[in-house]
């Protein structure tokens, strides 16, 4: 690989990184024809973890960080001094081919800083595309950044060959959105979410084998967590809300990362990055465990999560007379708002008791570790008695203070 | 078989899931319980071998049915490296099919130790399947006889070569590529998969021309404010290190880390040394076509949403008529003419616009999807109606169109029509006649499109349809008179 091209590679994968979506999942399974190259598998592959823990899925980069924005959390808006870059469509082409042949990746993610106009720059994204898909007859994974001031019909192109398209609502309400990024707004965001969400429903309602595919992985949101003011039920509220309208495959939490080139606009010290895991995990709660966003918020104060302890621990703190529940008896959802039991293990301890009854030991065979799970449940050889109800009860779950490691 | 003689079974190192499925046909038939049963397995792996079990066994027992579940859990099981796998397999199967008290629903009880067990084994596979996908690196190397070949070496912890051949020839098909491993090795020549001895690691390339671009990819994509070793190590054990190639970037980053970090919060943000894009920041406001022509030239430009013909049949007409006529698509002679409306049911459509005496030249003719969907049945093409999806993806054109357009009556000829014009179904039945679309409050009318008078079953509906038609159309002429 020639040394023009890899600096170019240097600075546009550097420019994308701040998007924390990598996702490769929810692609139907697929592969290429004979003369083709690549598979999808639904459920993504990682291919590698970098030393922030975070997962390489995708050769996710910019087709350019040149831009005509000025959204002050962006390294790459136009009134930052960072270093620039173009890949000509061929390079990302060529550059996805080659690392996929190889098994670095499982496909592209692209975005790209906005030049000459919305419009240009989704062609130009598209077009990577479908080159991708028509000419060098790709069946891997393609993530498309939606530039939601595009022109529709771009919009509808875009998801024809791409898995999933996201755009970013970055900034959680409309005045934050105002005032770190003067370009953007907030109605023609909803707009194109709402087209994708809509398009991509009729598409998975489509019964004939010939209609084509629509973003068949779905769409993605981030949002930025601790840049601006807003707490944690209001972001839940506004998750809740996006999962409900756009019928959004995830939500991205991104805890705001200091940036080189800063703007003063910003917040210098980056939030706990523990605040956006505990927003990960209540995410998760109203998704999948049956809660709803205010019960989530409830475990907290005044808004914000426990950042010590984890969302459904803390909830099962402030609402000790729900339990404890009995393995052997309850129903599936009280089952599930046992901290320490996961759905596979709610569903294995479901399936198991219709055959045997448990004890202890053999919940502890099901569930991850007994500790968190023992003073919330009946077993047939257990109970909790006092334990439910001592004063000390989260000092005993909350997790040890570990020493900070130095390297 | 002797249900009470203890049996030694000898099955082949490695995989040998035929070897254990023909013993588990046999030993069940027999009735043979598991504590009688002594398994070994060859040290080495034969990959060459089917599952071979001594004739004294008799002729292969007859399949057993066994529930999808655990015909999965064996076939996970048998590739792990623990040579008690198959006396634990087989126990799970004695319990749940032998003559006394059979424990038909055992594999569902997770909490039963032999059940969690083997479902950690399962896992233990699963995840070497896993890590094995994610962490094969090919390099290319040139083979003066073949050509270009790919080429990685793998350490997996357990017996998956052939359980995970599979997925890279479905990824791989077009390529010629090959993976080494301690346990065995496949080969695929784009078209013939091949399970080959092991190979060492010294038969593998050294070095691959891509490699420096992946580092850099992998070394830019980390984030030095997010360092997270613990997590990092979890899903790429250190184990795997040694054979990917970006792994040697790590003690640099993590050592840069958080000098870069600090460096971050520290420095302010300097003024722009140079870029000042007024100009430009003014000019991206004007995007998207300013007149029909642009806009005619971006949809000709564009990838049909149909599957059918790629050319686009574009509308045709006067600006400001006083009626747009929106069809539903372009039909065989449509797309060969490249025009509006000239196939059968355009010719029925002139007839009758004559008979309302409406001057078709003034108005303006167009459809609202502008490709021709059709499948091919031998020499001809079909035509298909569109589907809700693909008449809201054209959607955008037409509104645009009727934008530059700007006609006084916009007549919907047909559902497809309605729809696109509506932006939800609508039945004619229900709606024919006059009609405000929705945007600006459009003036419009909905009537049938003129090739369902030509579907019509016998010649009186065909003549009292098309008399409707006209009566429709005379109406039209009224409005706009």
């Amino acid at each position: 690989m020639d040394e023009a091209l890899n600096r170019k590679l240097r600075i546009l994968a550097d420019a994308a990184k701040y998007d924390a979506s990598c996702a490769s999942a929810g692609a139907k399974k697929r592969k290429a024809g004979p003369n083709g190259l690549g598979s999808t598998s639904g459920n993504g592959i990682c291919h590698a973890y970098t030393p922030d823990g975070r997962c390489v899925s995708l050769l996710k980069i910019l087709l350019t960080n040149y831009c005509l924005y000025d959204c002050a959390y962006c390294i790459n808006r136009r009134s930052s001094n960072v270093e620039r870059a173009r890949f000509a469509v061929n390079e990302v082409v060529r550059l996805t081919i080659e690392f996929y042949k190889r098994n670095y990746i499982e496909g592209l993610f692209l975005s790209s800083g906005i030049i000459r106009s919305a419009d240009y720059t989704m062609e130009q994204m598209i077009l990577v595309a479908k080159k991708l898909r028509k000419d060098e007859g790709f069946a891997g994974y393609i993530h498309l950044k939606t530039i939601p001031e595009a022109s529709p019909w771009l919009i509808e192109q875009a998801g024809l060959w791409a898995d999933r398209l996201s755009i970013n609502l970055e900034l959680p309400t409309q005045e934050s959105l105002k005032a770190y990024a003067p370009e953007k707004d907030s109605a023609s965001i909803t707009r194109a979410m709402g087209q994708m969400g809509e398009r991509i429903a009729e598409s998975r309602a489509e019964k004939s084998r010939h209609a084509r595919k629509f973003a068949p992985a779905g769409q993605s949101t981030q949002v930025i967590v601790g840049a601006d003011a807003t707490n944690d039920a209001d972001m839940l509220a506004t998750s809740a809300r996006l999962y409900d309208s756009y019928a959004l495959s995830r939500v991205y939490y991104s805890a705001f990362s200091p940036i080189p080139e800063a703007s003063s606009a910003l917040p210098a010290k980056p939030p706990p990055l523990q605040r956006e895991n505990r927003l990960y995990q209540a995410d998760w709660l109203f998704r999948y465990y049956g809660f709803a966003v205010d019960e989530i918020a409830s475990g907290g104060e005044g808004g914000m999560l426990d950042l010590e302890i984890d969302p459904k621990l803390a909830w099962a703190l402030k609402n000790r007379d729900r339990f404890p529940v009995d393995v052997n008896m309850a129903d599936r959802e009280a089952l599930l708002r046992v901290p320490g039991l996961g759905v596979r293990a709610v569903d294995r301890i479901i399936a198991a008791r219709r055959h045997a009854t448990l004890r202890l030991d053999d919940v502890a065979r099901v569930c991850a570790g007994l500790k968190r799970v023992r003073p919330f449940i009946i077993a047939a050889d257990w109970r909790p008695t006092a334990e439910t109800d001592r004063a000390d009860l989260r000092q005993r779950l909350a997790p040890q203070p570990t020493q900070l490691s130095l390297f | 078989m002797d249900p009470t003689a203890h049996q030694h079974i000898q099955l082949n190192g490695g995989a040998d899931l035929q070897g254990f499925r023909q013993a588990l046909r046999i030993l069940s038939w027999s009735n043979i319980p598991n504590h009688q049963i002594n398994w070994s397995a060859n040290t080495a792996p034969d990959l060459f071998g089917g599952g071979q079990l001594p004739s004294s066994y008799g002729a292969a027992g007859k399949p057993i049915i066994l529930p999808r579940a655990v015909a999965d859990l064996i076939r996970l099981v048998v590739c792990h490296s623990d040579p008690e796998k198959y006396a634990l397999l087989y126990e799970l199967v004695w319990r749940m099919r032998r003559p006394k008290n059979p424990e038909t629903h055992l594999h569902e009880v997770a909490s039963d130790k032999l059940v969690a067990k083997l479902t950690a084994m399962a896992k233990s596979v699963r995840r070497d399947l896993h890590k094995m996908h994610a962490f094969v690196r090919f390099r290319e190397v040139n083979d003066p006889e073949i050509g270009p070949r790919f080429v990685a070496w793998f350490e997996p912890d357990h017996f998956i070569i052939e359980e995970t051949a599979q997925f890279f020839v479905d990824r791989f098909p077009s390529i010629d590529w090959a993976i080494l491993t301690p346990k065995g090795s496949l080969w695929w020549d784009k078209s013939e998969l091949a399970i080959g001895p092991p190979g060492t690691r010294a038969d593998a390339p050294e070095f691959d021309a891509f490699e420096i671009g992946w580092r850099t990819y992998y070394e830019s994509t980390f984030n030095p404010a997010r360092t997270n070793l613990n997590q990092m190590r979890q899903h790429m054990p250190k184990k795997y290190w040694r054979n990917l190639p970006e792994t040697q970037a790590i003690p640099q980053l993590v050592h840069a880390a958080a000098s870069r970090v600090d460096r971050m919060i520290e420095q302010e943000a300097a003024i722009p040394v140079k870029r000042n894009p007024a100009k430009a920041v003014a000019a991206m406001a004007e995007q998207g076509p300013a007149s029909l022509a642009e806009l005619n030239q971006i949809i000709a430009k564009a990838d049909p949403f149909v599957e059918g013909s790629a050319r686009a049949v574009l509308g045709e007409g006067p600006i400001h008529p006083a009626i747009a006529f929106v069809g539903e698509q372009p039909g065989d002679q449509e797309d060969l003419q490249g025009r509006p409306f000239v196939g059968p049911a355009g010719q029925l459509f002139d007839r009758a616009l004559e008979q309302a005496g409406i001057d078709r030249t003034k108005a303006y003719i167009t459809n609202a999807v502008k490709h021709f969907k059709f499948v091919q049945r031998g020499k001809r093409r079909i035509h298909q109606s569109p589907t809700a999806g693909e008449i809201k993806h054209y959607r955008w054109w037409l509104q645009k169109e009727l934008d530059f357009v700007q006609p006084r009556l916009v007549v919907a000829l047909g559902a497809s029509a309605a729809h696109a014009l509506e932006g939800k179904a609508l039945t004619i039945r229900d709606h024919r006649g006059v009609h405000t679309f929705p945007g600006e409050g459009q003036a419009g009318f909905i009537t049938v499109h003129p090739s369902s008078l030509l579907r019509q079953p016998t010649p009186d509906d065909r003549e009292r349809e098309y008399a409707a038609f006209v009566r429709d159309l005379a109406c039209i002429r009224d409005l706009i008179a």
